[in-house]
């Protein structure tokens, strides 16, 4: 399929041959070369993105459980939305999650990588094992593995007893099992980190050495000097990172068993959606669930962009 | 693995520091470090540990070491359930393939147009692909779904596979994207000299230079799909087409209790075993891929 679509720019080459060829002719040469080269990306983002969206939010509208055809509903959907105890509880899980995993993730990042950015030896080895964990937390072994940890008799508790504290599930207990998700994440902060190291690299020493010259501390070196060159990688980690973080599934449906319990303490966002869309088959509802997801974000991304130039500096790099 | 590069990390803090016995100092990073990452990965090695260990074992040992390792988790884990583990295996594996296939193929394809050729609504074009990185997938989920299903494609690959080979994953985009554009035009010209097309110039030059571009992305789209699970919970019921993760999350289910977790604990590690291996492997285009362009 794509080949075919690339003939023109393939059959044309011979006469290529003329050096100079950057405007006029070969512009739109370029454009005919181009549809081909996109029409892969052009057909997946007009069929299962931009054509998808529209149906959900054409659906958003109506009761639909895939087997007869959608109902119109009006905004049946988003008032019911308000008035749903679970999707309060899912939103509210969520929020939790994203505002404290969050900044632990940043915050422990900045830490570990300000300790590796000292000359420190076997900074490879630290940053390899460090990063190791953030390639496998996303797995449904880690999951697993962390549902035996904090369970009643897991490897915590064992631990905890053996210094003579007895402890619950953590994972059965409502006010500590979205804490054991969280840690879950967070053990896999080694990727952020890697970019924080890799921007710590870059700022400028000179700077570091006035600041020091000039009698500032390291505190005051950090927020003066450093912070503010990493500002940009800080601005875009907490971007990716929540928008990330409100999509999180797989550590919620494992550690949870699949229903977000106890007392929908887990009940993540997308685990919601997911039992309404796919369990029940409130499709609308889903759909419904999801554009308001897609607004939140926007607004969000919006506000931290509009914010942005009061504390990113992008200086002249 | 850990050699010695102390000498390439730039020295700038410790340069600075006020002299304070800087053997000290060095002691307690070290230590920290170290303590941060026993603590990181403990549970790792105790998994590993228990996947050894006779299942009445497990639950009461918090070390490492045992007197009788064995390897009947394996063996069980392997036969057990409904399937065979080897099934999923071969199922995931088949998956990550074609998807790392369609990625390299669709992305590399999109981004040489994006970072080499000039055509209407470009930037128009980009801003949209930079927006799908920030859409969540929650909006496409639903009706993607529908779309599958009518085709009758639910319960194949086709659902898992068929995206990538449209460049759904603007991230790899991006990513290459921004390393084709620093590669010199002169080359493209001299190619050009010498005859080429576009199709020449992005399979002769722009693609042999891109191979650390493509090496990360090969390997995050391994380990992406390789780890997915929405994705197959949701186009999988036939228990013949499950992946890995579905595996072990079904073995959890079926068996629940602490009876197996020797078992699901050998094939959770042996499902590691992909992602630490290529770690080991690559470990240096991993985290230099990470590190540029901000992909997790």
């Amino acid at each position: 399929m794509t080949t075919d679509s690339l003939a023109p720019s393939v059959t044309g080459a011979p006469e290529s041959f003329r050096p100079r060829r950057r405007r006029g002719r070969s512009g739109s040469r370029d454009s005919l070369a181009a549809l081909g080269f996109l029409t892969p990306w052009l057909i997946g983002m007009a069929c299962l993105t931009l054509g998808p969206m529209a149906y959900s939010l054409y659906l958003s509208f109506t009761r639909y459980d895939l087997l007869s055809s959608p109902r119109w509903v009006g905004l049946a959907n988003f008032t019911q939305l308000f008035s749903d105890p679970r999707f309060d509880s899912a939103a509210w899980v969520t929020i939790m999650y994203v505002v404290v995993s969050v900044p632990v993730v940043l915050v422990v990042s900045m830490l570990v990588a300000l300790l590796l950015n000292t000359g420190i030896r076997f900074i490879t080895g630290y940053r390899a094992l460090i990063y190791l964990p953030s390639l496998l937390g996303a797995s449904v072994a880690i999951a697993t593995l962390w549902r035996q940890i904090f369970g009643a008799s897991g490897l915590l508790n064992n631990a905890l007893q053996a210094i003579g504290i007895e402890h619950r599930s953590w994972i059965g207990d409502p006010n500590t099992s979205l804490l054991v998700i969280i840690t879950l994440n967070a053990w896999a902060f080694g990727s952020t980190m890697v970019i924080f190291l890799a921007g710590l690299r870059q700022v400028p020493r000179d700077q570091l050495e006035a600041a020091l010259v000039d009698g500032a501390g390291p505190f005051r070196r950090f927020f003066s000097v450093t912070l503010p060159h990493m500002s940009p990688l800080v601005f875009f980690s907490v971007l990716l990172d929540t928008v990330h973080a409100f999509q999180a599934f797989t550590s919620a449906y494992v550690v949870s068993g699949g229903d977000g319990g106890p007392a929908d303490s887990t009940l993540f966002y997308t685990l919601y959606l997911y039992q309404q869309g796919f369990t029940q088959l409130n499709m609308g509802y889903a759909s419904a669930m999801a554009w308001f997801l897609v607004v939140v974000l926007a607004a969000f991304t919006g506000v931290l962009f509009l914010t942005s130039r009061f504390w990113v500096h992008y200086g002249d790099r | 693995m850990a050699t010695t590069t102390s000498s390439r990390g730039p020295l700038v803090m410790r340069r600075i520091r006020p002299v304070r016995s800087p053997i000290a100092v060095g002691v307690i990073r070290h230590a920290v470090l170290v303590i941060v990452l026993i603590a990181m990965l403990y549970p790792l090695l105790w998994m590993i540990a228990a996947s050894f260990r006779p299942n009445s074992e497990i639950f009461s040992s918090l070390g490492l070491l045992s007197s009788h390792y064995t390897l009947q988790n394996y063996v069980s884990g392997w036969a057990g359930g409904s399937l065979r583990f080897s099934r999923y295996f071969l199922n995931s594996f088949v998956i990550s393939v074609l998807t790392v296939a369609g990625n390299l193929l669709a992305c590399s394809l999109t981004a040489y147009a994006f970072a080499r050729l000039e055509f209407p609504f470009k930037r128009l074009l980009f801003a949209l692909l930079l927006g799908t990185l920030l859409l969540p997938y929650h909006v496409t989920l639903v009706p993607q779904y529908i779309l599958f299903n009518k085709l009758h494609l639910v319960n194949t690959f086709a659902p898992l596979v068929a995206p990538h080979f449209l460049a759904t994953d603007a991230f790899f985009v991006f990513l290459m994207v921004q390393f084709i554009r620093v590669l010199p035009r002169e080359l493209d010209d001299a190619a050009r000299m010498d005859g080429c097309g576009h199709w020449g110039i992005f399979s002769r030059v722009i693609m042999p230079l891109s191979l650390p571009a493509i090496g990360t992305t090969a390997l995050f789209s391994f380990i992406n799909s390789w780890n997915d699970f929405l994705g197959p919970l949701l186009y999988l019921s036939n228990a013949n087409l499950w992946t890995v993760p579905l595996g072990l999350n079904s073995f959890l289910d079926s068996t629940g209790g602490q009876s197996s977790y020797g078992a699901l604990f050998a094939m959770a590690t042996l499902s590691l075993a992909p992602l630490v291996g290529f770690f080991v492997a690559f470990q240096r285009l991993l985290i230099e891929g990470i590190a540029t362009s901000g992909m997790k």
